[in-house]
């Protein structure tokens, strides 16, 4: 193959898609005044984000930065949660059979309950409050993270622990410099799953819980009609999200740097 | 410095009982080297286990300097048949993993290891991953971080059975030089005649399940070696004695499998 001129095949299929999203609106395959045409959404998106110039007063003017930024915070402090309590609680789990045995079951039926089930229960408990979001974006990424820290722990090769234990290491320095390197590359993959869940977690979140954010947005402008604002929202979700997950990647390539050398090997 | 007195070994694996160790006597000197010599199978990895401590004899003792062992110690340092080495550390980090561990002072560690890795050859890959070494450079980091632990004894299990033929006799020579240097009670687990010869003070023949010890044979070849004694008459003499042993126990299986 040529590798030298890396073909920008992977924008074919999105211009695709809006070239069809254009001509269905444009030549009114679809029930006119619903769906937007992509030319309306990115001229609302462009007023949402930079506010207008006319004096026409709207609620989605200028507001897009403050509502990615609540989102963003909410994401990120649910998500740095969960990953503080589930790498320790996976690596115990994956180190200890008794821990295993006490907790892991508990986890194993808690996590089919999905995390719009708890909205409800969330609500009750921490009203409509920050409080809520965090909740429930930091249960949906936990189970993520803790069931592929456990996975990667119980992966840990038993001649590199034969060998730290005949170096003279306790368990902790095991758990510290052999397990948890080991089990990292696990670790991370259960970080990109548990990112993608925050962000499903904080639109439910902020849809129903709080009164602010992208989700808040998506729900508002649903129930006034402005589809144009809720496909501008799905947009700007859908890159932050990927923008995260591509922060976690890089992130990872970087400690994991041992690794890429394996597979050059 | 080794006493290693009616060790027997028995695996449970579901219904069936595996005796894979028989009442094993084995006694080896301080700065002795030892080679245990048998077939896959026989049981002297299991062996080496326990004089580790990664596991336990069903009956009987072993003891290093006197001591019944309970769990492993960087006293009796092992050198595994894989490297094991702990692939997201540098060469360097790998080596003073063991001292490290052990809070020794650090400016102490760091010119031991200096040395060591001098010794073994690996100067200029300090700062090198594994994954970037070839598997004979693995294997000399996996003894580098053991003698810098100083340790009473060194248990060697098949260390060199995965590298190529040229590797592995670069691999011994090196080995005998640093015996010489160092000194150390070893444990030299292989199946490979020449190897033991080459290397050994002493040579327990072991027979196939269940593993005993048929017959220690003493190598008088005087030291420092090289690799050229593997081509002298008395070498030679040896290598025939220890195959005729082999032939026998083999021969005496394959009647009992016929059920004579």
């Amino acid at each position: 193959m040529n590798r030298r001129l890396p073909a920008p095949w992977f924008v074919v299929l999105p211009v695709l898609l809006v070239a069809l999203w254009h001509f269905a609106v444009d030549l009114r395959w679809v029930a006119a005044g619903i769906i937007p045409s992509p030319a309306q959404v990115l001229r609302s998106w462009h007023t949402w984000i930079f506010g207008s110039t006319t004096a026409m007063l709207s609620p989605y003017s200028g507001t897009w930065l403050d509502n990615v930024v609540y989102s963003t915070r909410r994401v990120l402090q649910g998500f740095g949660l969960a990953a503080l309590v589930a790498i320790p609680l996976g690596l115990i789990i994956g180190w200890s059979r008794l821990a295993a045995r006490l907790i892991d079951p508990t986890v194993q039926l808690l996590r089919p309950v999905p995390i719009t089930a708890w909205l409800p229960f969330a609500i009750a408990v921490f009203g409509i409050y920050d409080a809520s979001a965090l909740f429930l974006i930091g249960l949906g990424a936990f189970y993520p993270i803790v069931v592929n820290t456990t996975h990667g722990v119980r992966d840990t090769n038993l001649l590199l622990l034969r060998a730290a234990r005949m170096l003279g290491a306790d368990t902790i320095t095991i758990l510290a410099k052999v397990v948890f390197p080991s089990a990292l590359p696990s670790i991370f993959t259960g970080l990109r799953l548990g990112i993608g869940v925050a962000w499903t977690a904080v639109i439910v979140a902020e849809m129903i819980a709080v009164k602010s954010g992208l989700g808040y947005v998506l729900w508002d402008a649903y129930y006034v009609g402005r589809m144009d604002i809720c496909v501008a929202t799905m947009f700007s979700v859908g890159l932050l999200g990927f923008l995260s997950d591509r922060v976690i990647v890089w992130a990872g390539r970087l400690v994991l740097r041992w690794r890429t050398l394996e597979a050059h090997a | 410095m080794i006493e290693i007195d009616g060790v027997s070994k028995e695996f449970v694996k579901g219904e069936r009982r595996v005796l894979a160790l028989q009442d094993i006597g084995l006694r080896v000197a301080e700065r002795e080297f030892v080679a245990i010599l048998g077939p896959s199978g026989c049981g002297k990895s299991t062996l080496l286990n326990m004089v580790a401590g990664f596991d336990h004899p069903t009956c009987g003792t072993v003891r290093v300097a006197g001591e019944e062992i309970v769990a492993p110690s960087p006293r009796r340092a092992v050198v595994f048949q894989e490297p094991a080495l702990f692939p997201w550390l540098s060469v360097m980090e790998n080596v003073v993993f063991g001292p490290k561990t052990q809070r020794q002072p650090a400016a102490d560690y760091r010119r031991r290891a200096a040395q060591i890795i001098e010794q073994v050859g690996l100067r200029g890959f300090e700062a090198s991953y594994p994954a970037e070494l070839s598997g004979g450079m693995r294997q000399r980091v996996g003894i580098a971080r053991v003698l810098i632990m100083q340790p009473e004894v060194l248990l060697m299990d098949e260390p060199f059975g995965s590298l190529d033929a040229q590797t592995r006799m670069l691999m011994q020579e090196l080995l005998l030089q640093v015996w010489e240097r160092h000194h150390r009670t070893v444990l030299f687990i292989t199946h490979d005649i020449e190897e033991a010869l080459l290397l050994a003070d002493r040579v327990c023949v072991m027979t196939a399940r269940p593993g005993r010890i048929k017959k220690s044979i003493d190598v008088g070849i005087p030291r420092p070696r090289a690799i050229e004694v593997t081509t002298s008459p008395e070498f030679n003499a040896l290598r025939r004695d220890v195959l005729a042993l082999i032939r026998q126990e083999s021969e005496h299986a394959a009647m009992a499998a016929a059920g004579g």
